[in-house]
C-alpha cells in the first residue's frame, strides 16, 4: 500500500499541469498514475503545430508542448507511475492498480484528481452498415499508427466528419503519399476550425462535402469502398444520391467521449451533456476531495485550456488537504437560450470573481454574450462570432447575494 | 497584372472569408477583422507560405520515429520537395528537441529541427 496526498490519474497535458500545481501549492507526496509508456497523453502523436499560442505565446507542435511539462515534472518530486492500468477507484479514494514491476498495488490518496481524458467515437457509435473489412479506423489510431509507429494504413482514403483531428490527418495522409479522396461531413457546418480546413483541406484541393454521410462499407476481407449519401434536413440519407467511392481506408473523426468508467466507481453526479463530472469553481466533484480537469471533464479544442483548468484543479486539491476550502453557499450557473453548457456547474466558496467557460449550440454571427444573476443583467459581451466548435470564456463579478447565474447567446442584430 | 483570390484567413480560430485583388504592386483586401488578416492575405497573393511538420526514421531509438518540423513557415512551393527529403532522412538516437535534421531544406534557408527526445 503506497500513501499519497495527492495521486492524479493520467499523465497528459491534464494530469501534468494538475500535478505540478499541486505541488507547487504545498501538496507533499504527489503522484501520478500513466497507463502508457511515457508521459504526455494525446500531445505526442499530435506532431503538427498550433499548439500553446495562449500559453507560451509561441506554436509549438504537441510534443514540444508536453515536454514543457514533462521536464519540469521531472525535476520535481512528483512520483510518476508509468504501464500502469487503474482498475477501480474507491469512494474513500483508494487506488487500485497493477504494474509488472510491482504486481497489484493499492494507493491511498488524500485528494484525487481525474484526468484520464477521452476517447473517440467508433463506428460502433454510428452503426454503418455493411462489412466488417479491416481499413475502417478512428482519424486518432490512424494518426498513431503514422506518427509513432511508422505504419501507413491505407493509399486511398475517405474521411468521415470534419472534426479537427479528421482534417489534420487528410494532410497528413497527403503528405505520406496517399490519396485523400474527400471529407464527408453530416452537419451543415465543420466541427473543426476554419484554419485547418484552409490548410488542410483547400491546400490540396480536397473536396469538404457538407450535409453527407457514409450510409454502407463494402469489403470482405479488406475494405474495398463506401457508399456515401447526401443527407436531409431531418440528416436522413437521401437515396437518389447514394454514390459509391472506391477507397481502401476509411477514417472517422466523429467526435470525442470523456472516459470516465472509473468516475463510474465514485458515484459522483454527472453532466448529461459534456459526459463528465459535475464540478464547482474548484473543479472539485460531488465528492469531496475528488477533482476532474481536461477531456475527461469536458472536450476541449485547444491545450492552453486544458493545462489552466488543471492548474486549477491541481491548486485545489492542495487547499482540500489544508481544509481551507470553505463550502459557503451554492450558486447554480445554468445554460440559458443557444448555450449548450458551462463550466464551473457551481460556485461554492466566497470569491468575487470567475471565469465562465461555455460552447454555444449553434454558430452565430455577430454576437452578444449576456449574463444574468437571477434573472438580473451582469453582463455583455459582443463578438464577432461563436462557433460551437470553440469553447469560449467570459469574466464575471459575482453578487454577493446570488443564488442563481445565467449565461445566454444571441445574434447580435 | 490582376489577379483576385478568395481566402480563409488561418492566423487565429476566428477565420475571417478574405478577398484579395492585386493589380501590379497594389494590393486591396477586404473582409478582414484585423491587420493580421490583411498581413496573411498579400503574403497569400505574393508569398505563401506554410509550416511543415512530419517524422523522420530514427535507428537504434526505443521509437521508429521522431517528429520534425520547419523552424519557420517555407514557401507553399517548396512543400513537395521538403517532405521527400523528409521522407529520406534517416538519424540516428539519441535525438533531441531542437536537433538540427536537415539544414537548410530545399534552398529555404530554414532548416527542419526534432520536436522529440527520442533516447
Amino acid at each position: 500500500m503506497i500513501k499519497v496526498d495527492v495521486a492524479v490519474i493520467g499523465g497528459g497535458p491534464a494530469g501534468l499541469a494538475a500535478a505540478l500545481s499541486a505541488r507547487e501549492n504545498g501538496a507533499e507526496k504527489v503522484l501520478i498514475i500513466e497507463r502508457d509508456a511515457r508521459l504526455g497523453g494525446i500531445l505526442s502523436q499530435c506532431i503538427h503545430n498550433g499548439f500553446g499560442l495562449h500559453m507560451f505565446n509561441e506554436e509549438l507542435t504537441g510534443p514540444e508542448y508536453a515536454d514543457r511539462y514533462i521536464r519540469r515534472v521531472e525535476q520535481s518530486d512528483i512520483e510518476v507511475m508509468l504501464n500502469t492500468m487503474v482498475l477501480e477507484v474507491t469512494r474513500s479514494k483508494t487506488i487500485h492498480c497493477i504494474n509488472s514491476d510491482r504486481g497489484y498495488i493499492t494507493v491511498e490518496a488524500g485528494a484525487l484528481i481525474l484526468a484520464m481524458g477521452c476517447r473517440e467515437r467508433t463506428r460502433g457509435a454510428l452503426n454503418i452498415a455493411g462489412d466488417r473489412p479491416s481499413g475502417v479506423y478512428t482519424a486518432g489510431s490512424a494518426q498513431y499508427m503514422v506518427n509513432m509507429q511508422n505504419f501507413m494504413p491505407g493509399r486511398k482514403v475517405v474521411i468521415l466528419g470534419s472534426g479537427d483531428i479528421g482534417l489534420i490527418m487528410a494532410r497528413r495522409m497527403t503528405w505520406e503519399g496517399a490519396e485523400v479522396k474527400m471529407v464527408c461531413e453530416l452537419m451543415n457546418y465543420s466541427a473543426g476550425l476554419n484554419r485547418n480546413i484552409a490548410q488542410c483541406l483547400v491546400d490540396y484541393d480536397i473536396p469538404l462535402k457538407f450535409n453527407h454521410t457514409v450510409v454502407k462499407i463494402h469489403g470482405r476481407s479488406r475494405l474495398e469502398g463506401v457508399t456515401i449519401a447526401k443527407v436531409d434536413e431531418k440528416l436522413k440519407p437521401i437515396k437518389e444520391s447514394f454514390e459509391y467511392v472506391e477507397c481502401d481506408t476509411l477514417l472517422l473523426s466523429v467526435g470525442l467521449i470523456p472516459e470516465n468508467e472509473l468516475t463510474d466507481n465514485l458515484q459522483v453526479d454527472m453532466n448529461p451533456v459534456t459526459k463528465g463530472a459535475v464540478v464547482d469553481e474548484t473543479r472539485q466533484t460531488s465528492l469531496e476531495g475528488v477533482f476532474a480537469c481536461g477531456n475527461v471533464l469536458h472536450v476541449h479544442d485547444l491545450v492552453d485550456n486544458v493545462s489552466k483548468e488543471a492548474d486549477i484543479a491541481g491548486r485545489n486539491a492542495a487547499q482540500y488537504l489544508k481544509n481551507s476550502i470553505e463550502r459557503t453557499r451554492e450558486i447554480k450557473v445554468k445554460s440559458g437560450e443557444n448555450i449548450r453548457y458551462t463550466l464551473p456547474n457551481y460556485i461554492r466558496t466566497d470569491i468575487d470573481k470567475l471565469d465562465i467557460y461555455y460552447r454555444v449550440t449553434k454558430t452565430i454571427k455577430p454576437a452578444v454574450v449576456d449574463v444574468y444573476a437571477d434573472g438580473v443583467k451582469l453582463k455583455s459581451k459582443k463578438l464577432l462570432v461563436l462557433n460551437p466548435g470553440e469553447m469560449e470564456t467570459i469574466n464575471i463579478d459575482i453578487p454577493v447575494d446570488a443564488r442563481e447565474i445565467s449565461v445566454e447567446a444571441r445574434e447580435n442584430i | 497584372m490582376k489577379k483576385e483570390m478568395e481566402m480563409t484567413c488561418i492566423v487565429c480560430p476566428v477565420g475571417c472569408v478574405m478577398h484579395a485583388e492585386m493589380d501590379g504592386e497594389n494590393i486591396q483586401v477586404t473582409g478582414n477583422g484585423c491587420k493580421r488578416g490583411y498581413t496573411y492575405a498579400v503574403n497569400e497573393m505574393t508569398n505563401p507560405t506554410r509550416m511543415v511538420t512530419s517524422s523522420v526514421l530514427v535507428k537504434g531509438g526505443d521509437m521508429p520515429l521522431v517528429s520534425v518540423k520547419t523552424k519557420e513557415a517555407v514557401p507553399k512551393g517548396k512543400i513537395d520537395e521538403i517532405v521527400s527529403l523528409i521522407k529520406q532522412a534517416e538519424v540516428k538516437a539519441p535525438v533531441n528537441i531542437g536537433d538540427v535534421i536537415i539544414k537548410n531544406a530545399a534552398g529555404t534557408n530554414v532548416d527542419v529541427i526534432a520536436t522529440r527526445n527520442v533516447g
